[in-house]
């Protein structure tokens, strides 16, 4: 033992070293290598990462890392952003926020996603850390601006405060008059989400007058096109703008001042916001353009022709958000255009028309794929796909690490063949082997579940609807996907014998997500019972699921690993299947 | 939080096993039994090749169409049945491996009888709630009367829904499904702490829409366990259900909402669809606060005959 310890370095040293591991998965790595290794590193870990904020309490967290200065918590399932997961299923933040006011004082660093805040909380993180400098809530609820106007008042050291697509309560939009006139540490401001209608202008250019250190700024809608030019006078050095609404009369005074204003911004790589875009304000930003690495034009109502021009004078676009209007002619244009791309993301600008409304096929796609050789991520809406163009963009572009296509009416065959898409996602997972993400849609049987289950090794997060035959697909997914995390499932004939066969599989994952499927309240029962370290909730607004046959499939069904066991904030139409085999409400 | 990498090859797996004759063997045993044949699952094998997982024993098995009497491969076109499910179950030869694909699909029978040709399906295309508001926003933006035909194009022709916030979770293989956009509004009601959302364009008229919120608000679950549930106090829930219409007046409870104006407004004296696109929240509100509406009400809308609640 003693000559083990002389070869062993001192603490200072290896705390030293893993100072410059910041992953969160080195950081576990690190801590399962021996005792004193975990020991070490838990009191140096600086952010703490939870990905499940269920998966384990606020108090093993703060008994495990008593000096974390940041912390990252998500909360509700992915398709609650669908509308898929009822009001009131969880996700609240308070608990964690009351547990840390407590115990952590020098707290720094606070990012939710999919959770619920109150103004109460907001009111204690404001209260609680005096060192309160990074506040990120991201699509978050529950909270209104009164408990902004508080952490605007209290929190001197506040640099960040971005609240993307978040569901706020516009009670007052003064909350922005509460920062002190003495407050100038602002790097980073994003109120995109907010839809109040009365916006104080002033108070905000004073702010962004005073904070000379601001990085970003996204402004919400009502936010005038008029007023934008003021706004950015002020801050010629931001790096990432998102306009408000970008509709005006068209006067040429306004747009020589807005164009100048835009001349001056130097730095400007990212730009965003556009709603109710009038084309002929477009050119204004036309002397930024060369610079742009990021565009979010994912609400700019314009057609192809504007689409195209805009593109064209942005060479190092590097992430591209857009509304299908783009056309197949625009996405080609985007494709000689744009070496740099990286991420592509196309949006449907009527997803419930009967009849396409645009000339967006799959060909636009295959144009990309072929033109960026950087291109690694997309998000693609359309109308029609066939197996060719899938495997021809499979080869195209290997290096896909997330592929989320969705064609719009479910079930949509091979529109060449009349086939399933099977081969075109195949050859998708084949090709690709750095796949992290993948979304299915399209007529799909058990056999793209096959191909998945045995090319996608590196897989973590599948989202499949609309698919499938039988169990046999999902125990494709579960038994040869090695590094998946995170699964959701909707209307798929997916029963029982899948996933009883493959429970152990679900310990090894955050969570897995089945809704309109067809696995009985028997076998959740059974898995609940069997798998203690499993949280196997139904989700039924029918009522509670012992009111019907035990064969009856459950509505929706959510699991999840944890070391915290059940949970108790759960509301009615939510039951646990726990170790008793009963319900537990 | 993560665990220090995702071996999923431990050393103990565990199978769950509904009886001790399970299908889904533990890897002991590496030819099927015959009994296994016989359980109470069922196999809805269907007929398309399934391919022998030997993983070296750590995970269990699937019994193959290797295993069994061949049955009817199925064809992948896409012009088989409507129905969401497998198809090619049907041709199982085991009568229980189609009684759960029955009860697995009963949802889609019976909504494929209601709906007809259309049907509505929750949360599909997967577009987050404020892109589309968004651009419901610029419709209505764009033209006066462009909001209301915009409704007529998405409503599809029988909204008809159990539920407000849960759509039928079928879909019909026919093409013709029609994807409605939906409209949802948050609900509060006086004395339950958390709300609910409900989707208006799921509702044709004012009776569904009450329905749906008495069912939600107002129907007691005989297992509710009041210690679990920060929602509901049992007191209130008892209490609720002794009212149980929230239109006609009879009740403990009427139904308001807030329109574009923000003015509180009683439920029921306008059009449907005029609702539809003025409405911005509703709140259940209880009968001895909301005295206050009627007289504003009346001003507002003298002719009106406020006791035309549907």
């Amino acid at each position: 033992m003693h000559k083990k310890m002389a070869f062993s370095f001192p603490d200072e040293v290896l705390e030293h070293v893993f100072s410059f591991i910041q992953s969160d998965k080195d950081r576990n790595a690190v801590s399962m290598v021996c005792k004193s290794w975990y020991e070490i590193e838990r009191w140096c870990r600086r952010k703490v990462f939870v990905g499940n904020c269920y998966a384990v309490s606020p108090r093993m967290v703060i008994r495990r890392f008593p000096e974390f200065r940041s912390i990252e918590l998500k909360g509700k399932p992915h398709f609650a952003d669908f509308n898929l997961v009822p009001d009131g299923w969880g996700g609240y933040v308070s608990p964690w926020i009351e547990e840390m006011a407590g115990a952590y004082p020098w707290l720094e660093e606070i990012r939710l996603k999919r959770m619920v805040v109150t103004d109460e909380s907001l009111e204690l993180i404001a209260k609680s850390f005096k060192n309160f400098k990074v506040l990120v809530l991201s699509s978050c609820e529950g909270f209104s601006t009164d408990g902004l106007a508080v952490i605007a008042a209290s929190c001197k050291n506040l640099k960040e405060l971005d609240l993307r697509d978040c569901e706020v309560d516009d009670l007052s939009a003064h909350w922005l008059s509460h920062f002190p006139e003495t407050y100038t540490s602002l790097v980073s401001l994003n109120i995109s989400c907010l839809g109040s209608d009365e916006v104080s202008f002033s108070a905000l250019e004073r702010l962004v007058g005073r904070c000379t250190n601001l990085k970003t700024l996204r402004l919400n809608r009502a936010v005038p096109l008029d007023k934008i030019a003021n706004i950015l006078r002020h801050a010629p050095q931001l790096v990432e703008f998102g306009t408000g609404t970008y509709t005006a009369d068209v006067r040429p005074d306004v747009y020589s001042d807005l164009a100048g204003v835009f001349s001056s911004c130097k730095e400007l790589k990212s730009l965003s916001g556009f709603w109710d875009v009038v084309p002929d304000y477009l050119p204004a930003i036309y002397p930024v353009c060369s610079k742009l690495t990021s565009l979010n034009l994912s609400y700019a109502t314009i057609q192809s022709p504007d689409l195209i021009k805009l593109v064209s004078h942005c060479p190092n676009l590097q992430r591209l958000l857009v509304l299908d209007y783009i056309e197949d002619s625009g996405l080609e244009v985007l494709a000689s255009s744009c070496k740099d791309l990286q991420e592509l993301r196309v949006f449907p600008s009527d997803p419930f028309g009967a009849e396409p409304n645009v000339s967006l096929t799959e060909q636009g796609l295959v144009a990309v794929s072929l033109g960026c050789p950087k291109l690694q991520s997309v998000l693609y809406f359309c109308r029609r796909m066939s197996n060719e163009a899938l495997v021809t963009i499979a080869r195209n572009r290997p290096n896909f690490t997330r592929f989320r296509l969705c064609i719009i009416e479910p079930k949509t065959a091979d529109y060449l063949t009349l086939e399933p898409l099977d081969v075109g996602f195949g050859a998708i997972v084949q090709y690709c082997k750095d796949l992290k993400r993948l979304s299915l849609s399209g007529l799909l049987t058990d056999r793209v579940f096959e191909y998945i289950g045995t090319y996608a090794k590196k897989l973590e997060m599948l989202s499949v609807a609309f698919a499938g035959d039988s169990d046999l697909g999902l125990h494709h997914v579960l038994s040869g996907c090695e590094s998946l995390r995170k699964l959701e499932i909707r209307d798929c004939p997916f029963g029982d014998k899948a996933l009883l066969a493959n429970a152990a599989k679900l310990e090894t994952m955050r969570s897995l997500w089945m809704s309109s499927c067809a696995v009985s309240f028997a076998a959740c029962k059974l898995l609940g019972q069997k798998m203690p370290r499993l949280n196997v909730e139904v989700i039924d607004e029918r009522g509670p699921p012992d009111s019907r046959p035990e064969n009856c499939p459950v509505d929706k069904l959510y699991i999840y690993r944890s070391i915290a066991g059940p949970r108790f904030d759960m509301p009615p139409f939510v039951w646990t299947m726990d170790e008793d085999s009963g319900l537990r409400l | 939080m993560q665990g220090g990498g995702g071996g999923s090859e431990s050393g103990s797996m565990s199978t769950v096993s509904m009886e001790d004759n399970m299908v889904v063997s533990s890897e002991d045993s590496s030819c099927p039994d015959e009994s296994e044949l016989e359980l109470g699952l069922g196999l809805s094998l269907g007929g398309f090749k399934m391919h022998q997982v030997s993983r070296g024993g750590h995970y269990a098995r699937i019994l193959t169409a290797k295993d069994f009497p061949s049955v009817i491969s199925a064809s992948s076109s896409p012009s088989s049945s409507s129905s969401s499910s497998s198809s090619s179950s049907s041709s199982s030869s085991s009568s229980l491996s189609r009684a759960n694909v029955t009860a697995g699909t009963k949802r889609t029978a019976d909504s494929v009888a209601a709906a007809n040709s259309s049907s509505q399906v929750v949360g599909w295309p997967p577009i987050r709630a404020y892109r589309m508001n968004s651009m419901v926003n610029q419709a209505k933006n764009q033209a006066t009367e462009g909001f209301n035909s915009t409704m007529e194009n998405h409503k599809s022709e029988t909204s008809t829904v159990e539920k407000g916030t849960t759509g039928i979770s079928s879909y019909q293989n026919s093409g013709n499904a029609k994807l409605r956009k939906s409209l949802f509004v948050k609900v509060n009601m006086d004395g339950i702490p958390i709300g609910r959302k409900v989707d208006m364009n799921a509702h044709e008229s004012y009776e569904k829409l009450a329905k749906t919120l008495e069912d939600m608000f107002l129907k007691t679950t005989p297992n509710v366990n009041p210690a679990g549930s920060r929602a509901l106090e049992l007191g209130m829930m008892n209490k609720l259900t002794r009212s149980s219409k929230l239109l006609d007046g009879s009740s403990d409870f009427v139904l308001t909402y807030e329109d574009k104006e923000g003015d509180w407004m009683l439920v029921g004296d306008v059009p449907w669809k005029m609702f539809l696109s003025s409405v911005k929240r509703l709140r259940i509100m209880r009968t001895s606060e909301a005295t206050g509406l009627a007289p504003r009400l009346h001003e507002r809308n003298c002719q009106r005959q406020r006791s035309k609640h549907i």
